[in-house]
């Protein structure tokens, strides 16, 4: 029956509209419910119920790797590949290194963040069914929208639009796949 | 587009409505804007407003200095750096003084997104994107010169690391090598910032375009940002990592920058004061060239509202507290020259306050040191054409820093037959100037093209103001 559609969807004007019927969705038994807003809203992300992000421990990881790559890149340069006596100075001439380490760290951990973003969040992805769906040109404006997807187990279309209803929302529309 | 109403050029306690107890705490973000009315303004300078003559004007001019610089540089690609006066003594003439000076601009980009990120400083907000973009051109143009400077530019690729069959490596212990990789990385990282704290405003731009062609253009540089939730906090993460990790990184790239002196055992190079002195130097030109970029742009754009008195006035005072310390740097380098006690650090100091470049430390120190001590003054602070010019004076003598420091210490090295001048010839001059018309040209560019505002974090600007 849910075939041809992809999600009920309610539309607020304000933020604390949003949020609230956000954290009903939840309530309700909603895991899948996607909220979108213009700016990014306090507290909404937790009401949808996203728990914990898992970007600052893989930074963390890409940091080091950066570090480890860059040290042992000048070490394997400097000691074994091509050792060369300069006044005599140690070979492994370890405070020398820290610059270009630093460097490495900060890149590879810059790197890592910018990629955690974009895969995290599946982007790019170019074609979404919200992009068709009415007035959700306003959602990089000044609306703010709640979809509850039929593929959410919770999902059953009587109790979705009684939800979104009992939002005070400024419209409720369907979403096509 | 419905423009809210506005009170413009109120003075502080004027006479509208009771006065401000405190003045500033007058508002980043003047009172009637809201979520719409800020996207519809910032983004319609890009897609509704029609290109008029002041910018066409600006653009050709630029481009066809941009030309001139392309061409002087495939000519001294062909003859060779024997067109640019330097020589021994002078190895080190313009193109590095320009190097020294371009990336000391692209400072106050990332230090006012990432560290004023970090320290929750809410003007930031209106003038982060265009430093950001500011930062990236002139780290581009630094980017250029060390390349520029190579007698053989055809293997700049020699500088970085990798197995070739010559069995070679860069020499890790010297900070040229460690410039090769705070730049690139300075560049890489300050690119993607941007792009990440772009993303959701070429989304706006996607939605508000009305042309396909656009709608297309900006769809495909926002990669289908669409503003969940998840997405959101996400992005929030991420950005502020990037911020973190920006922080240490602006501070390093121009501390590795003055180390390319420091190591080197020139008297006028070599003093442990200047890391701290190099980096307190970028934030002062840095900082001058925002104000140089946004004073015109608030008054071209009518974004007296979003960039108020209120950012001249921070921005001014940042301008004061660098320069000060700018000073206390020139003041040290004189007195431990003296208090070392090393014969030729004293000369080569004397040689500086009186010699053959003598009348470039002067005018330095009058630009440099003196004309800002006008900021101490709230009504200068607040006076845009003043401070205009000011951030023009500063440019200019934080350039004639660079060359200090470049030119006059290898002039007057050691022994007195190894002395010698450089006099910039026409070649050093156009491409100088053809690397300004360069910057000025993409930065033209840019605020046509992209929103020289983050939209979306003035809306939540709007929000925190409304509360």
């Amino acid at each position: 029956m849910s075939d041809h559609r992809w999600a009920w969807m309610a539309e607020y004007e304000t933020a604390e509209a949003l949020v609230a019927a956000a954290q009903a969705a939840h309530d309700a038994g909603y895991r899948h419910a996607e909220a979108y807003a213009p700016y990014p809203v306090e507290g909404l992300a937790e009401a949808v119920g996203f728990e914990h992000s898992r970007i600052p421990a893989l930074v963390l990881i890409g940091g080091i790797v950066g570090g480890a790559i860059g040290y042992l890149l000048q070490w394997y340069a400097a000691v074994h590949s091509y050792p060369e006596d300069i006044g005599g100075r140690p070979l492994h001439s370890w405070p020398m290194f820290i610059p270009v380490t630093f460097e490495m760290t900060v890149l590879v951990a810059a790197l890592t963040a910018f990629l955690a973003v974009l895969l995290g969040n599946g982007l790019p992805r170019l074609a979404h069914p919200i992009f068709d769906a009415p007035d959700f040109d306003l959602a990089s404006r000044n609306r703010f929208f709640l979809c509850l997807r039929t593929d959410d187990p919770a999902f059953d279309e009587a109790g979705a639009i009684a939800l979104l209803e009992a939002s005070a929302p400024l419209r409720v529309a369907e979403v096509a796949r | 587009m419905t423009a809210p109403a506005r009170i413009r050029s109120q003075p502080p306690g004027g006479a509208a409505g009771p006065a401000p107890e405190r003045p500033s705490a007058a508002p980043v973000l003047r009172p009637g804007w809201g979520y719409a009315s800020v996207t519809d303004k910032i983004a319609g300078l890009v897609l509704s407003r029609p290109v008029r003559w002041p910018w066409l004007t600006a653009f050709l001019a630029t481009l066809a200095g941009t030309l001139v610089y392309l061409g002087a540089i495939s000519y001294l690609f062909v003859k060779g750096i024997g067109i640019w006066g330097v020589n021994i003594p002078v190895a080190w003439g313009l193109a590095i003084t320009n190097f020294v000076w371009w990336i000391g601009i692209g400072h106050a980009g990332t230090f006012i997104s990432a560290i004023l990120l970090l320290l929750r400083q809410k003007w930031r907000t209106s003038i982060n994107r265009f430093a950001e973009a500011m930062t990236l051109f002139a780290a581009g143009m630094a980017g250029l010169f060390p390349i520029l400077h190579l007698g053989r530019p055809w293997f700049a690729y020699w500088l970085m690391p990798y197995p070739d069959r010559m069995d070679l490596w860069p020499q890790w212990r010297s900070p040229l090598v460690w410039d090769v990789f705070a730049i690139s990385t300075y560049l890489i990282v300050s690119a993607l910032f941007w792009y990440l704290g772009l993303l959701p405003d070429l989304a706006t731009m996607r939605d508000r375009a009305r042309s396909r062609a656009k709608r297309v253009t900006y769809g495909l540089l926002a990669l289908g940002w669409r503003g969940e939730a998840r997405h959101w906090k996400r992005h929030e993460t991420g950005y502020l990592l990037l911020a973190g990790l920006a922080t240490p990184l602006v501070v390093s790239v121009h501390s590795v920058v003055a180390m390319d002196f420091a190591i080197g055992n020139t008297p006028g190079y070599h003093s442990t004061i200047f890391p701290p002195y190099f980096v307190a130097g970028a934030l002062f030109s840095g900082f001058a060239m925002v104000l140089t970029l946004a004073i015109p742009l608030r008054r071209a754009f009518d974004l007296q509202d979003f960039i108020t008195e209120v950012h001249l006035d921070h921005a001014a005072k940042v301008l004061l507290a660098t320069g000060s310390l700018l000073a206390y740097g020139y003041l040290m380098e004189n007195f431990m020259a003296f208090f070392g006690g090393d014969r030729y650090e004293i000369s080569m100091t004397l040689d500086r306050l009186t010699g053959f470049y003598a009348p470039v430390y002067w005018t330095m120190i009058v630009l440099n040191v003196l004309a800002p001590q006008v900021l101490w003054w709230r009504a200068a602070r607040r006076n845009a054409l003043l401070l205009f010019a000011l951030s023009i004076v500063i440019n200019v003598g934080m350039w004639m820093e660079r060359f200090m420091i470049v030119v006059q210490s290898t002039s007057h090295d050691f022994m007195p037959s190894a002395w010698g001048l450089f006099v910039p010839t026409r070649w050093d001059w156009i491409i100088l100037f053809g690397s300004i018309s360069m910057f000025a040209w993409l930065f033209l560019l840019f605020i046509r093209l992209l929103p020289t505002i983050s939209i979306s974090e003035m809306r939540e600007l709007v929000k925190e103001e409304s509360q």
